[in-house]
């Protein structure tokens, strides 16, 4: 038996204050996950990853990082995981998703900040993370405003990179991007000592790409009616998915995938059949962060699929395998992650035809707008959103909202309202 | 036998009683005080008398926990009772103790659309209360004290706490109440009208909630915003309730 106490320590962490972020996820847990009715046996995987979350994936980073091996820690979708494990280095999500590490990030950042920023640097700076504390190097990026200054404040506790992200679709942005990824692949070589070859490389993508048609097969279990599996649990294995082990993940991903797939052709579904069918859109949901998600799901109503960057913008498109040549490599990489479209792309009309697509293949009844407070691109963007579903006679509302619980009550209110006016 | 409908919100508590034709036998309202769920007891009196308990209003859930057997939400509510009253309605105003919410109905009084101020108090009737403790009026006081003022002044701060340091500075730089009492509603209104903006302003509007209840504050309202058919229920604060115990009624028919 590892001893965690330990381990933690060794990795630097506030340990008192670990112990009270910990002492309050298991009831949030039970309430939020264990009581959902006829969940699907896979899940199990999945408890016991957040039950273990920050033991037994830390352990192995651990025995990776005391064999020579390098962590690096990601917040976005945008950062090409296959080259970070191509050189030999572990990536890990590290956005930050709860309530508790939001007052730590206002030590040193403006409060009318986006929370997930704030508790991503509050998780650093309170000392209770152990992915952060595991990790060699950080890896930014220019998606907004709030995270390419934080980045500089963030630079003083742990080392940083950032990608520099084109905010336009143009060839010349393109062109711009494959640069980027270039000077990426040479500073993680740089941290890990190891050359990137092509088939390593190849090897990593397609790897990648499997992991992301594991959650593609899952997602698609998610059209039937009734739905096999809720949208809190599909939520769950995305955020997983920036933490495990990828092969694992995979695996477990697949046998979930697999009960879903005998659930619908047994008829066998979480909510009865003909619940209202929500799509989600918006800001990333990181973990511990499931709250939309559990007002609308005890609402009565079915979160089918989320076009979020903890949804289908994280596995949505292929690397292109073909590529025989480093050169042909990245340019394939370039190339598939300039294909996801966040809002701090201008124009952004690709993100428009991704909800009329989910809306029709997910068969939703109406769709909740998901804005974490002062995500500016994303609340401009609902400008756009609503007036494209509205002219359709697709019903959206928009939620802005940050991790504390303060606001349930009137988001339950307008959640239900919602719901009313579907059925 | 009855059918209750009881709107319990931040501020206030309502009760409508309707009998087997759906008349109103009775109609209260009440502070919500610390211990909102046993002041709902208290007025509803004896619970096994109706036939159904509708709850709506931020107490909702608490009540159904409790001793409600159906639960619709405010917005609901307030599109039933408002189109009982007002047949032709398309959009509800409602501004209550802590917040404000529009409701655009379809021709057959469906729900389509609505909106809602974002959590915090601007723009609700706890804003009106402080700011009119502020000027040292009742609010009634305060709406004419506006009517009657002029001058166009104008409050900055959105935020309930500062808008009233705002108001005492105000006074204390000697403009006279009028003139402060007329920003305060100016303030209020010129908010409201922006959330009707967004959703669009399809009349004939009825206007519901504590808020239209306070003498005076909707004719106001529909001078400055240009909304000279404003139509106001008698008894503004019972809408919620009563559309709750219309739920409840329909909910009879249905069930057979």
């Amino acid at each position: 038996m590892t001893d965690y106490r330990k381990l933690w320590s060794d990795l630097g962490m506030d340990l008192e204050k670990h112990d009270r972020l910990t002492s309050a996820l298991p009831l949030i847990y039970e309430e939020v996950y264990l009581q959902q009715p006829g969940r699907p046996q896979a899940m199990e995987y999945f408890d016991l990853v957040v039950a273990e979350i920050h033991s037994l994936r830390i352990a192995e980073l651990v025995e990776h990082r005391r064999r020579g091996g390098k962590v690096c820690g990601v917040f976005c979708v945008f950062v090409p995981l296959e080259i970070i494990r191509a050189a030999g280095a572990i990536a890990v999500g590290l956005c930050g998703g709860s309530q508790f590490w939001v007052p730590d990030g206002e030590r040193v950042l403006p409060r009318n900040l986006c929370p997930l920023i704030k508790a991503s640097v509050g998780a650093r700076l309170s000392g209770t993370c152990p992915y952060f504390q595991s990790c060699d190097l950080l890896i930014g990026e220019t998606t907004c405003d709030g995270k390419k200054k934080a980045w500089e404040v963030l630079g003083e506790y742990a080392p940083v990179y950032v990608m520099d992200l084109p905010q336009m679709k143009r060839p010349r942005d393109l062109a711009a991007w494959r640069g980027e990824i270039g000077l990426f692949l040479a500073r993680i070589e740089e941290l890990t000592g190891c050359r990137v070859t092509p088939e390593r490389l190849a090897e990593e993508i397609r790897l990648q790409n499997r992991l992301r048609q594991a959650l593609e097969r899952l997602y698609q279990t998610r059209k039937a009616d009734p739905v096999p599996i809720s949208g809190k649990d599909a939520l769950l294995v995305t955020q997983v998915s920036f933490y495990d082990d990828p092969r694992r993940f995979i695996d477990k991903t697949e046998a979930l995938a697999a009960e879903a797939e005998a659930r619908i052709a047994s008829g066998q579904g979480v909510f009865p059949s003909g619940a209202p069918r929500i799509l989600v859109t918006g800001t990333p949901m990181a973990i511990p962060n499931w709250k939309l998600h559990h007002i609308i799901e005890t609402a009565g109503a079915a979160v089918v699929c989320e076009e979020t960057c903890t949804g289908t913008r994280f596995f949505e498109h292929q690397v292109d395998e073909t590529g025989r040549t480093l050169e042909e490599q990245l340019q394939a990489l370039a190339e598939r992650y300039l294909k996801i479209n966040c809002s701090c792309f201008t124009p952004n009309p690709g993100r428009l035809e991704d909800i009329f697509r989910l809306v029709e293949a997910y068969r939703v009844d109406g769709v909740i707008y998901y804005n974490l407070q002062f995500c500016h691109g994303y609340a401009v963007e609902y400008y756009a959103v609503e007036k494209a579903l509205k002219a359709r006679g697709i019903p959206v509302m928009k939620v802005e909202t940050d991790y504390s619980e303060e606001d349930t009550g009137q988001l339950r209110t307008r959640v239900e309202a919602f719901l009313e006016m579907l059925r | 036998m009855t059918v209750l409908g009881i709107d319990i919100g931040s501020r206030t508590i309502a009760i409508a009683i309707l009998n087997e034709k759906g008349e109103l036998l009775a109609g209260q309202v009440s502070d919500s005080g610390p211990r909102p769920l046993e002041r709902a007891r208290e007025m509803a009196g004896n619970l096994s008398s109706f036939r159904r308990i509708v709850a709506t209003g931020y107490g909702r859930h608490g009540a159904r926990a409790d001793f409600a057997t159906d639960l619709i939400t405010e917005i609901k509510a307030h599109a039933l009772g408002a189109r009982h009253l007002f047949p032709s309605c398309r959009t509800v105003l409602d501004i209550g103790g802590q917040d404000s919410k529009v409701i655009r109905l379809d021709e057959q009084g469906r729900v389509v659309d609505f909106i809602m101020n974002d959590r915090c108090a601007a723009g609700t009737g706890k804003f009106l209360e402080i700011m009119a403790q502020g000027l040292g009026l009742p609010l009634e006081e305060m709406v004419a004290a506006a009517s009657a003022g002029d001058g166009e002044i104008t409050l900055n701060s959105m935020c309930t706490v500062f808008a009233e340091s705002e108001v005492v500075s105000l006074l204390a730089a000697g403009q006279p109440v009028g003139a402060v009492a007329r920003a305060v509603l100016n303030s209020i209104c010129d908010r409201t009208q922006n959330l009707l903006l967004r959703l669009g302003i399809e009349p004939p509007v009825v206007f519901t909630g504590g808020v239209a209840a306070i003498p005076g504050l909707p004719a106001y309202f529909a001078r400055r915003m240009g909304l000279p058919d404003l139509l106001v229920p008698p008894r503004p604060q019972l809408v919620g309730a009563l559309g709750a115990a219309l739920y409840g009624m329909k909910a009879k028919k249905a069930t057979g």
